[in-house]
């Protein structure tokens, strides 16, 4: 694609999106179309330390709902959104700094054990620590913030707030990639040994990007309370840390609209299904499954070439190649 | 929120404990087998673990039987109906009822070390060498056996009853101690001696720890090692659906048990070590007591005490406290 037809293609995008709700008048899309874009912005977050750190986190629920916790817990206690959101975000640093700090002592599998597990203890806070949290019943978040006093409370002004906040995550995460930073990050990925013999402190470039990752899950996380209005111990658990992670490898890791497109499948094809079964959880695991045994590298490219394989099969059976068995991560 | 413990209570809970570590050691000693040697954190260990001990209930109860009523309210799509309602096939007894727990528990191991071969010949081992596809995989198959046997036992809890010889209590020191947690207990360190002299005296455990050590210098000195992950895999497979069916008239079975299960398995084999029995053995027995002790003493935060000496050995030791490789 030239750069002009994909600057094209952003514009139409943006133009779309900031349109939405006026092509799409029923509110329960435009609801779906908020979804989608808050989990992008937790998809994104993720790719960050997926993506481009190379570390795959099973415990960022757990990040994810510290932020939600946190600020609906200060809403309940009397503070005003502003306090209650500042805080929020706060706590998630000081908690990604800790899941960072632990879990570095190990990369690869060891990482993700180690994440796992912390997701699980924020699980087991949430679920069991029912004088805190109040168990299994969650906590109800009885209004939405009104900046500048423009009310969030209509399906359309909180889509609006949702598609600032993502455009902001977005811009964020393309300066970030192009950044210094970035490079270096996708270095410590790629060439461990060799950036530190360059003389780069691998351990603090991956401890930041995670801190970053972090903070950009607890934007997502006040967004999804203040969507739902309601926060329960679902938001910690291990199927929630599954789901960001499907939605960042069907879409492609290590792209900026990967993440995106990953994001609207995964919201689109559970409302979709939750409609007509109940067996979310057992297509989730189907999807797993069949994407990695089929398509390692992303639902999006990894259709496109067996599309394409499969045209050329029934166009020249004697030559058709076999799909790549490169089944790199 | 704290309570102080009775000498009574303690001696019951420190049965409860040994009870507890003696399940954990029987899943995570698979677990841990499994991770050493071929470097897949297995997330369906839970699952296997909860499968088992469904099998085991169904098995005591009525056999494993298919068929009978599927659909009753039919199969519609988009407002079309595809099947009619109560569609049915002819129920047949795959394995008929078993009376006793432990010969349950052994059918339902096999059946699981089947299904966990399968997987691994099949799906798992065209992946090799790359983690995040295994790790992705194995989690796939957890989403999707947790969902098959919420549709297949439904969502209540299950708690078979312990046998009957088993089912009282043993006094000794005007204290009384249930009968079927010592015979878990027991179990679990039989299976414990037999896994130790299998790993350590055997040639078949020497090859296993050659793998474990070194696995390309293993296949170059001619160890099947191939082979060996299949075996290795269904015998995790095995001892985690055994420890399910016998677990289950202590921690009875019910959706979630997995997910409950698979970090106490984690944090287990973080704490002894990768591949290493003796680590496996020892951190069960320190997360059976500070799970049973914690829960006496902090009921709100005692899932959040088992991961403390996680982290302190994270923080201390990251390969495990008997671990030789880091993970």
């Amino acid at each position: 694609m030239t750069a002009r037809l994909r600057y094209a293609a952003i514009a139409v995008a943006l133009l779309l999106l900031v349109t939405l709700p006026l092509w799409m008048g029923n509110s329960y899309y435009i609801n779906i179309a908020s979804q989608i874009l808050l989990f992008a912005v937790f998809a994104l977050a993720l790719n960050v330390l997926v993506g481009y750190a190379g570390l795959v986190s099973l415990g960022h629920a757990g990040l994810f709902a510290v932020a939600g916790y946190s600020s609906a817990l200060l809403l309940q206690a009397g503070f005003d959104h502003l306090i209650a959101d500042s805080a929020a975000i706060v706590i998630t640093l000081a908690a990604s700094a800790i899941f960072a700090a632990l879990a570095l002592r190990s990369t690869g599998i060891g990482f993700l054990m180690i994440t796992l597990a912390l997701g699980q203890i924020v699980w087991g806070v949430a679920y069991r620590w029912a004088s805190l949290t109040n168990g299994d019943n969650g906590v109800n978040v009885t209004t939405r913030p009104a900046p500048f006093g423009i009310s969030l409370a209509s399906a359309p002004s909180f889509y609006f707030a949702t598609l600032l906040v993502f455009l902001l995550a977005l811009i964020t995460m393309a300066v970030f990639v192009r950044s210094p930073f970035g490079a270096s990050l996708r270095g410590t990925r790629d060439q461990a040994r060799r950036m530190t013999a360059l003389g780069y402190n691998v351990w603090l470039i991956r401890f930041l990007a995670i801190v970053f990752s972090g903070f950009w899950t607890g934007v997502s996380g006040l967004l999804f309370i203040y969507y739902n209005q309601f926060v329960s111990p679902q938001v910690a658990a291990l199927t929630a840390s599954a789901e960001v992670l499907l939605m960042v490898i069907s879409g492609g890791t290590a792209t900026l609209f990967g993440p995106i497109v990953g994001a609207a499948i995964v919201v689109i094809m559970k409302n979709v299904v939750s409609a007509y079964i109940e067996r979310w959880n057992l297509v989730l695991g189907v999807i797993f499954v069949v994407i990695i045994s089929f398509m390692p590298e992303g639902l999006v490219p990894g259709s496109v070439r067996l599309a394409r394989w499969l045209w050329q099969a029934t166009r020249f059976r004697a030559t058709a190649a076999r799909p790549s068995e490169e089944l790199k991560p | 929120m704290m309570s102080q413990i009775t000498a009574a209570q303690a001696a019951i809970l420190a049965i409860n404990s040994l009870a507890l570590g003696g399940l954990l050691f029987l899943l995570s000693s698979g677990f841990s087998l499994i991770f050493g040697l071929m470097r897949i954190p297995n997330l369906m260990h839970g699952s296997f673990f909860m499968l088992g001990a469904y099998l085991g209930v169904s098995l005591l109860d009525t056999g494993i039987v298919i068929g009978g009523t599927l659909l009753p309210n039919g199969l519609s799509l988009f407002g079309l109906t595809i099947l009619e309602h109560g569609f049915t096939i002819p129920r047949i007894t795959l394995v008929p009822q078993v009376p006793n727990i432990f010969l349950a528990a052994l059918i339902s191991g096999t059946i699981v070390a089947v299904i966990g071969g399968v997987i691994e010949r099949f799906l798992l081992r065209r992946l090799e060498g790359q983690i995040l596809p295994q790790v992705l995989l194995t989690l796939g198959f957890a989403f999707i056996i947790a969902d098959i046997c919420l549709m297949v036992w439904t969502g209540d809890p299950w708690q078979p009853s312990p046998p009957s010889e088993l089912r009282g209590a043993a006094q000794a020191f005007g204290l009384f101690f249930p009968l079927y947690r010592l015979a878990i207990l027991a179990v679990a360190v039989v299976i414990a001696i037999a896994l130790w002299i299998m790993v350590d005296w055997t040639r078949l455990g020497a090859m296993i720890r050659a793998g474990v050590d070194d696995p390309p210098i293993a296949r170059v000195v001619g160890i099947k090692v191939s082979r060996l992950f299949t075996l290795i895999f269904c015998l995790g497979a095995a001892l985690a659906a055994f420890a399910g069916v016998i677990g289950a008239p202590y921690l009875s079975v019910y959706p979630g048990l997995d997910f409950e299960m698979l970090p106490l398995a984690l944090i287990v084999v973080i704490l002894g070590g990768a591949g290493s029995l003796l680590g496996t053995l020892v951190g069960s027995f320190i997360i059976g007591f500070l799970y049973n002790f914690g829960q006496a003493r902090f009921p709100d935060l005692a899932y959040v005490i088992l991961f403390l000496p996680m982290l302190l050995v994270l923080v201390a030791r990251p390969q495990g406290l008997f671990g030789r490789n880091v993970a």
